[in-house]
């Protein structure tokens, strides 16, 4: 048993990190967060989310905030998917390349109602992204802004977000439609609330002002049940629904083609960093692919584990979680695009797990 | 707080051991399973199979991570808990009860001293 490092002295905090640690969550240093992991038990948390409706904190996310004349003509030169032409009340998922067409971030751009731009970004990647963003204002006509610590984040998500919130009287969700944003007042709060997630349920992300996220959280508490999911479940959810982790499923050497999101780099924009690799890339097809697994075993097969055709390595593990819907360990893997197998194996700690290449969302 | 009862013996490694009649029962500590957080397998030894203090018998895997354990004393296993195969979710229930994971047959009862008693293993937990 290895122990683990308990220190905390220069961790940062969400607001609602108290909390947290009144709801009895155990706390892990995530990217430099006090991050709650899990509460009741990251399977548990996982089955409430795929079948009911669960509360998770992600007040560490970093939001960016992009304004002026060029604000559209700035993020689409940065980023692959378009944004010109995205009307407020309306979100863009993309990654964001380095000219070679490796992942900086993989981020999502909220139009406001102002014109102006929220971009959210991994809590992981604020810092890095924020540099890399900044020195490529130019001669755009842009004001870019770190607002990360001024906004709360919560999400909503499960089959019941929708009744839920629409119960404790929080109007027009129903109208809400998939990756769109309104901006409403609810309970004297002024939230964002936009239809996103990243579990592969239906579910809201609501955006408060960071002094008012306990006030939020508590108001949403107050419905009949509403547990709060920690990181864990968080992640078992993502990779079960087939959603990349930056780092894991799309890095700086994981392109979005070869992560098999072709469909958001738009290589007939005019020009944005990463186009001519990328346009590349995708006219002769990656030579590598992001694919998902279930294992036919018990045991989880983890992120670096090799992965055999016969006497073949044929790929890398990149995810490895188990999914408490399926009762399986589940996976994800860089895979050379000449193997069209469905069946291989996984190398795990001298011992052979066979594992079944399937199509996301896994757990459908 | 975790639960870390008096009469049981431990190791740095986070497992427990109760000696009776020249037996070992092993487990993993109350600590260590709240650490691990869910366990989705265990994997444990054959019966008969013999070890020296120190060897690592089997393996505990979580959502996590994938953690060796060590048999403290040196012996030949006696019984498995093989109820695990079917529900490793045990080992956090009940860490010290039905989620045992081998009995021993200890040859050698000099190194039974070696273990750690609930006041030290408390302290080690402590300065952790």
């Amino acid at each position: 048993m290895a122990s683990e490092d308990t220190s905390e002295t220069t961790l940062l905090k969400t607001p609602l990190n108290g909390l947290h640690r009144e709801a009895g969550a155990r706390m892990v240093d995530f990217a430099g967060w006090d991050m709650p992991v899990s509460y009741a038990g990251i399977l548990e948390e996982h089955r409430v989310v795929r079948s009911e409706v669960g509360l998770f904190d992600v007040s560490h996310m970093g939001e960016f905030v992009v304004r002026g004349p060029q604000a559209a003509e700035f993020l689409d030169h940065l980023v692959t998917n378009k944004v010109g032409g995205c009307p407020p009340g309306k979100a863009v998922y993309s990654p964001m390349c380095d000219e070679k067409g490796g992942v900086v971030d993989d981020l999502i751009a909220y139009r406001r109602v102002d014109g102006s731009f929220l971009v959210v970004v991994n809590a992981s990647n604020r810092e890095k992204d924020f540099r890399w963003m900044s020195s490529r204002v130019g001669l755009f006509e842009v004001e870019l802004t770190d607002e990360s610590e001024k906004w709360g984040l919560l999400a909503v998500q499960g089959p019941n977000a929708k009744s839920y919130l629409t119960d404790l009287g929080m109007v027009g969700l129903s109208s809400l439609k998939r990756f769109h944003l309104v901006e409403l007042d609810w309970n004297g709060l002024s939230l964002l609330v936009s239809r996103t997630g990243y579990t592969g349920e239906d579910g809201f992300e609501i955006f408060v002002a960071a002094e008012h996220a306990v006030e939020l959280a508590k108001a949403l508490s107050a419905g009949e049940k509403l547990p709060w999911i920690g990181l864990g479940a968080r992640d078992s959810l993502r990779l079960e629904a087939g959603l990349p982790l930056y780092g894991h499923e799309m890095s700086e050497t994981i392109s979005p083609v070869q992560a098999g999101f072709g469909w958001a780099v738009k290589t007939d924009k005019a020009s944005f960093v990463g186009r001519d690799a990328l346009r590349l890339e995708k006219e002769m097809g990656p030579e590598k692919k992001v694919r998902f697994f279930l294992v036919e075993d018990k045991r989880i097969a983890r992120e670096g584990m090799p992965i055999l055709a016969g006497d073949r390595e044929i790929g890398v593990v990149l995810s490895g979680s188990k999914s408490p819907v399926l009762e399986q360990p589940i996976g994800s893997a860089l895979v050379d695009a000449t193997f069209f197998e469905d069946e291989a194996v996984v190398e795990s700690r001298g011992k052979q797990l066979p594992i079944r290449f399937a199509k996301a969302p896994l757990h459908r | 707080m975790s639960n870390i009862p008096k009469e049981l013996k431990y190791t740095k490694e986070h497992e427990w051991v109760r000696i009776e009649d020249g037996f070992a029962v092993v487990g993993i500590t109350d600590h260590a399973q709240e650490a691990l957080g869910d366990i989705t397998f265990v994997e444990l030894p054959e019966e008969g199979a013999e070890y020296e203090a120190g060897d690592s018998f089997g393996v505990v895997e979580s959502v996590k991570a994938a953690s060796d354990i060590y048999l403290p004393l040196k012996g030949t296993v006696d019984a498995v808990n093989s109820d695990l195969e079917d529900a490793p979710e045990t080992v956090n229930t009940d860490p010290y009860g039905d989620g045992w994971l081998v009995k021993v047959r200890i040859e050698d009862d000099s190194e039974v001293a070696n273990l750690l008693d609930a006041e030290a293993y408390s302290a080690l937990c402590e300065s952790e």
